[in-house]
C-alpha cells in the first residue's frame, strides 16, 4: 500500500513537471493580488503592516482555490478515477497521495514564496517565523477540505462555482485562525494557542478529509 | 454453484428516471466469453459498469462466487480487469509509465513484462513517447496492452476494446481474448462488430429488446 501511496506520488510529480504551467499558476495569482494591494491602498507602512495577516491570508486561500478546480478534472476525464475505484488498494489512501502531491507542487511553494511578500508588505522580519508555521498548518487544511468539493462537483461540467460556493464556508474557520495567529504575533501576544488550534485542525482533516474524498469520487464516478 | 464466477439476479439499472433493463439474470463461469450488443442508449455500457463495481444497480444484486458483491468488492477487484472507454492513458506519460503505473494499482508488473506486452501490442519503438502525440487506435493500444502482462486477472470487462483498432489489430485481439477463454479466463466485453474468431463458451446477451 505504501508502495502505491509513493508511485502515484512520483506520477503526479511526473505529470506536474512536464506541464509546469499549472504549477506557476497559482503562484504567479498570489504574488499579482499581494502586489496591487500597496498600489490600491496606498504605501503607508503603517496601514499595509495592519493589513498584512489579512491580505497574505486572503490570496493564499484564493489561490489554493483557484487551483482546485481542477485537481481531479482529468483524471474523471481519461478514465483513471475509474481504475483507482476498481483497484483493489483503499481509494482513500489513493486520494490522500493525490492531495499531498498537489499540497506540495502548489500549496508549499506558496508558502516558501510568502515571507518575500509578507516582507514587501511591511510584516516585521522577526514574525516571519509565525507567518511560515500558520500557512504550513494552514493551506494544507484548504487543500484536503476542497478536494472533498473537487471530488464532488467533478462529474460537473461547470462545478467552479459550486464548489466555491461548498467550499468557502468550510475555510472560514482556518482564515480566521490563520489570520489571526498573524495579528497576534503582531500586537506581541502569544501564539501558541493558535497554532495548536490549527494543528488539531489539520490532524482531523487528515484523518477523516479522505474518506469523505473517496466517498465524492465513487459518487462522481458512479454517476 | 462455485464454479459460477460472477452471477447477477432481478439486476435492474434505471438512469434518469429511464429504465435501461430491469430483471436480468446472468451466469458466468469460468472459460466463458459473453458479448453484449444491442442498439446505442440500451444500457450496455452500464452494465458492465455494475459489474466491474462502479455502480450500485437500481434493484437486484450481483453475487461473487456465490456472495452478494458488497462484501466481495475487494476480491473481485484483485480478480478482473476493467478498461472502459476512456483507458486511463495519460496523454502526458509515455506508454511505459503509464502501465507500469496501472498495473501497480493492481499487482505491479516488471519493467520486462512491460516491454513485452508493449511489443505484443505492436508498440514497440514506442515506449518513450508521450502518449498524446500517438493516435487514436494507438493509445487504445496502450490500454489493452495490459491484456498481454502476465499476471492479468481472470476475469477482463472490456467496454468497446475494438474501436479504433486497425483490421489486423482487431484480428489479433479476438484470438487474444478466445485464448484467454481457453485457458479458464472469462471476458464480459461490448462491441458492435461481428466476431470472427469465438471460443466454445461463448454468448451473446441482446440488451434494449425488453423496451422496444
Amino acid at each position: 500500500m505504501n508502495r502505491v501511496f509513493f508511485l502515484l506520488l512520483v506520477r503526479e510529480a511526473r505529470l506536474m513537471f512536464r506541464r509546469p504551467g499549472e504549477l506557476v499558476n497559482p503562484l504567479v495569482f498570489f504574488a499579482i493580488v499581494i502586489c496591487l494591494f500597496p498600489l490600491a491602498v496606498g504605501p503607508e507602512t503603517q496601514l499595509l503592516r495592519t493589513l498584512s495577516p489579512g491580505l497574505v491570508w486572503v490570496a493564499a486561500l484564493l489561490a489554493v482555490l483557484l487551483s482546485l478546480d481542477g485537481l481531479f478534472r482529468s483524471d474523471f476525464e481519461d478514465g483513471s478515477l475509474e481504475q483507482w475505484v476498481v483497484s483493489p488498494h483503499p481509494l482513500g489512501v489513493l486520494v490522500l497521495a493525490k492531495v499531498l502531491a498537489h499540497w506540495l507542487f502548489s500549496g508549499l511553494p506558496l508558502v516558501l514564496l510568502s515571507p518575500v511578500l509578507a516582507l514587501m508588505l511591511g510584516l516585521p522580519a522577526d514574525r516571519i517565523p509565525v507567518l511560515l508555521a500558520s500557512l504550513l498548518l494552514g493551506t494544507p487544511i484548504l487543500s484536503l477540505l476542497g478536494a472533498v468539493g473537487a471530488a464532488l462537483t467533478v462529474g460537473l461540467k461547470r462545478g467552479g462555482i459550486l464548489l466555491t460556493l461548498l467550499i468557502l464556508p468550510l475555510y472560514i474557520p482556518v482564515l480566521i485562525l490563520g489570520s489571526g495567529v498573524l495579528q497576534a504575533a503582531l500586537q506581541g501576544l502569544p501564539t501558541a494557542g493558535y497554532l495548536l488550534w490549527m494543528g488539531s485542525m489539520l490532524t482531523l482533516a487528515i484523518t477523516l478529509t479522505p474518506l469523505a474524498i473517496a466517498a465524492g469520487i465513487k459518487i462522481s464516478v458512479g454517476e | 454453484m462455485t464454479d459460477v464466477f460472477l452471477q447477477t439476479r432481478g439486476l435492474t439499472c434505471e438512469r434518469d428516471w429511464r429504465v435501461l433493463f430491469s430483471e436480468l439474470d446472468l451466469q458466468l463461469r469460468r472459460g466463458q466469453m459473453l458479448q453484449v450488443s444491442g442498439p446505442n442508449g440500451s444500457g450496455k455500457t452500464s452494465l458492465l459498469r455494475l459489474l466491474a463495481g462502479l455502480m450500485q444497480p437500481t434493484e437486484g444484486e450481483i453475487l461473487y462466487q456465490g456472495t452478494p458483491l458488497g462484501r466481495q468488492r475487494h476480491e473481485l477487484a484483485r480478480h478482473s480487469l476493467w478498461i472502459g472507454h476512456a483507458a486511463g492513458i495519460k496523454g502526458l506519460l509515455t506508454p511505459e509509465e503509464n502501465l507500469a503505473w496501472l498495473t501497480a494499482l493492481q499487482y505491479g508488473a516488471s519493467t520486462d513484462a512491460i516491454a513485452q506486452a508493449l511489443e505484443a501490442v505492436g508498440l514497440k519503438g514506442f515506449e518513450d513517447v508521450p502518449c498524446h502525440t500517438l493516435s487514436a487506435g494507438q493509445q487504445r493500444r496502450v490500454g489493452l496492452a495490459r491484456l498481454h502482462l502476465p499476471q492479468a486477472p481472470a476475469l477482463w470487462i472490456l467496454d468497446e476494446p475494438f474501436t479504433a483498432l486497425d483490421k489486423k489489430a482487431v484480428a489479433q485481439l479476438e484470438g487474444h481474448l478466445a485464448a484467454h477463454c481457453e485457458r479458464g479466463g472469462m471476458v464480459i466485453f461490448t462491441t458492435h462488430h461481428e466476431l470472427q474468431q469465438r471460443p466454445a463458451n461463448f454468448f451473446e446477451l441482446e440488451l434494449g429488446q425488453q423496451s422496444a
